[in-house]
């Protein structure tokens, strides 16, 4: 079988010990960050990518792609102990995991979100090798007004999955689509909105734009509160699972895993909207939902089953059509661009060894996260007890030398300085980042092939319309923005993104 | 301004204004082209509009809607963290990083709000050797550590 040879490629180049030594720092990494509240993969990527310029490419993904799905795991550790989301893709497990906690369960809540997550990363991995192939054969047969017409399914779909108002996120689009223009133009070789400054000739970096919108934003908002954290004392009692709990637990992994594997495919979705979905499924099916809430293990179960499931099927719209559905795979495009790799459905067959690699570490990475997580457990609770007031100067110090070292200049340090005021700006009024970043990334895509798409047909505009694929994903797009204007869905999305809120 | 009802979609709306007018009024300098032929100046113009177009919406609709008033601005973290972080981008390579490090590192921890100021040079000083040999000694960094090493 085909699948069986990729995945032999795959485990091949996984295998091998720096790329084992790279997945294991980048799930320690990510477990880290999830742990500690106050800092988000996509600030702790931005923050790497610089390092790993001197990295092989396969290497620099492996670490980056384990930061985001050890986030997952790291993010429910928080929720359950400090009922205080470590990753906002962790926030519905506070609900049930720190009422656990509360009652002595809080190994048993550490022990499910554990091994649901392991459960779930299984899965998603054999489903990113099943789906890439069929997806970027697909895609290849994509010319420029299909790719014109994706990019808008996906930067519609990324606005109206995403929470907070319609209008603003996608104002918030066409701002990074304009962003992401600053610099020299391909075709023309015109240098635009770079005021004459020569390093924004070469565009605003995406590091900078990332860590500023969501690293010094964050740290910005952090600053304002005077809120101080309560650390669970009691036990956490014994890491595992009574048979009782097993069995309680065990359908709702396998849910999670399916709703996560599916959302996480969405754009805008990924490991938050794959865990609000769950939660919300479950409590929806449950014989007795007033328990939710409460402390029942289903709602542990399932949200960190989906969110690691969505953190992983997430990769697939971006290795096999080259669209990041959310600001995680925006950055890494970034990644992939720094090693000279054209994010598409030409990866597969252009560079397969990093491609299954990657597919193939995932699995890895999991399977390193179950069992260093668990024993690990009372190292990552010590480090909770270090104040926020030690700990952001610090990710204030590894952040501003990231940056200052990808071109050695002073200059790219201000410039996210700027962002980052920005960023705090768009918190103040309820602006999403991450569309933004989203459109930043796509911006030069969008351009290069609504140019091509355009040239092709002698400026006739009505290609977009007259080919049936570009034409099935428009009316897609439309339909979806018809959804959320019909007041039904609407209700049902505030309600979705309301419950981890409370 | 009592007939702003909405006060973070008014505001919102306007930076989308200001970005949207900038982007024409800057992009009518490049060269437009044909729809066949775009030039440099044709996709950022159509853009541009978008962004124009979307942010009067926005304001003129938080005429109509209500919203919750503008939330608080505190200036003095904004400025210490933004300011320690620039100062350390501008200093780095003629202070070294050694003492930038600490500098940054004491300047942020300013911001807060249980600044104390003892732990602060501690940790300052510690972060700097760690800093000094992950980036330098470990990642090759090409970065002064000392305001002579240059």
């Amino acid at each position: 079988m085909d699948l069986f040879n990729h995945l032999a490629l795959g485990f091949g180049v996984a295998l091998t010990p720096v790329n084992l030594l790279y997945a294991l720092i980048g799930a320690l990494v990510g477990t880290l960050i999830g742990v500690l509240p106050g800092i988000g993969p996509v600030a702790t990527i931005a923050m790497l990518l610089p390092t790993t310029y001197a990295l092989q490419p396969v290497s620099a993904l492996i670490m980056l792609a384990g930061i985001y799905y050890g986030a997952q795991y790291g993010g429910s550790t928080t929720s359950i102990l400090l009922n205080m989301p470590g990753e906002t893709s962790s926030a519905v497990t506070c609900l049930d995991g720190y009422q656990m906690a509360r009652k002595g369960q809080a190994g048993a809540a550490l022990a499910i979100a554990a091994l649901g997550s392991f459960f779930a990363g299984c899965v998603a991995t054999v489903f990113v090798a099943t789906v890439a192939i069929p997806l970027s054969e697909l895609a290849l047969k994509f010319g420029p007004a299909e790719y014109c017409s994706l990019m808008i399914l996906g930067l519609i779909g990324a606005v109206v999955l995403a929470h907070g108002s319609l209008l603003k996120a996608i104002a918030m689009v066409v701002l990074g689509l304009l962003l992401g223009l600053v610099g020299t133009d391909v075709n023309s070789g015109a240098a635009r909105f770079a005021f004459g400054v020569p390093e924004l000739i070469d565009g605003l970096g995406i590091v900078s734009v990332a860590m500023g919108l969501f690293g010094f934003a964050e740290i910005l908002t952090n600053l304002e509160s005077t809120e101080v954290r309560e650390l669970i004392t009691a036990k956490i009692g014994g890491l595992w699972l009574t048979k009782q709990q097993f069995k309680e637990a065990w359908p709702a992994v396998l849910r999670g895993t399916g709703i996560g594997s599916i959302l996480g495919l969405l754009p805008g979705g990924g490991a938050m909207l794959a865990s609000f979905g769950s939660y919300a499924l479950e409590k929806k099916i449950a014989k007795d939902p007033s328990r939710f809430g409460k402390g029942a293990i289903q709602g542990v179960a399932g949200p960190e089953s989906a969110n690691n499931a969505g953190a992983q099927t997430s990769f697939i719209p971006l290795l096999t059509l080259g669209i990041p559905e959310n600001a995680v795979m925006a950055l890494m495009v970034g990644a992939m661009t720094i090693h000279n790799i054209q994010p598409g459905p030409q990866v597969m067959t252009s560079n397969p060894g990093l491609f299954w690699g990657l597919v193939v570490s995932m699995w890895v990475g999991n399977l390193m996260l179950v069992v260093l997580n668990l024993p690990l457990i009372g190292i990552w609770i010590k480090l909770l007890k270090v104040p926020y007031r030690v700990l952001y100067p610090a990710i204030l110090l590894f952040c501003a030398i990231g940056v200052y070292s990808i071109n050695n200049t002073s200059f790219d340090v201000a410039q996210t300085a700027v962002f980052g005021l920005l960023g705090l700006i768009f918190v103040k009024l309820e602006c999403e980042p991450a569309p933004l970043l989203l459109g930043f990334v796509l911006g030069p895509m969008m351009e290069e092939n609504l140019r091509r798409a355009m040239l092709l047909s002698r400026g006739d505009p009505t290609v977009f319309f007259t080919r049936p694929i570009s034409l099935g994903m428009l009316i897609a797009a439309a339909a979806l923005l018809l959804l959320i204007v019909a007041p039904n869905f609407r209700k049902k999305r505030e309600e979705a993104f309301a419950e981890g809120e409370t | 301004m009592a007939f702003i009802r909405h006060p973070k979609d008014f505001f919102a709306g306007l930076i989308f204004v200001a970005f949207g007018l900038a982007a024409v009024i800057i992009g009518s300098n490049y060269s437009l082209g044909t729809a066949a032929r775009m030039g440099p100046g044709y996709f950022p113009r159509i853009l541009g509009i978008l962004l124009l177009v979307l942010g009067v919406a926005l304001s003129l609709r938080a005429l109509k809607i209500k919203g919750e008033p503008l939330a608080r601005w505190y200036w003095k973290p904004t400025l210490v963290v933004l300011g320690s972080v620039v100062a350390f981008g501008i200093l780095v390579n003629y202070i070294g990083l050694a003492i930038a490090t600490v500098g940054l590192v004491f300047g942020s921890s300013a911001a807060s709000h249980e600044f104390r100021p003892k732990e602060a040079l501690i940790s300052g000083i510690l972060l700097s050797a760690l800093a000094v040999g992950v980036f330098i000694f470990g990642l090759n960094l090409q970065l002064p550590i000392w305001p002579w090493s240059n």
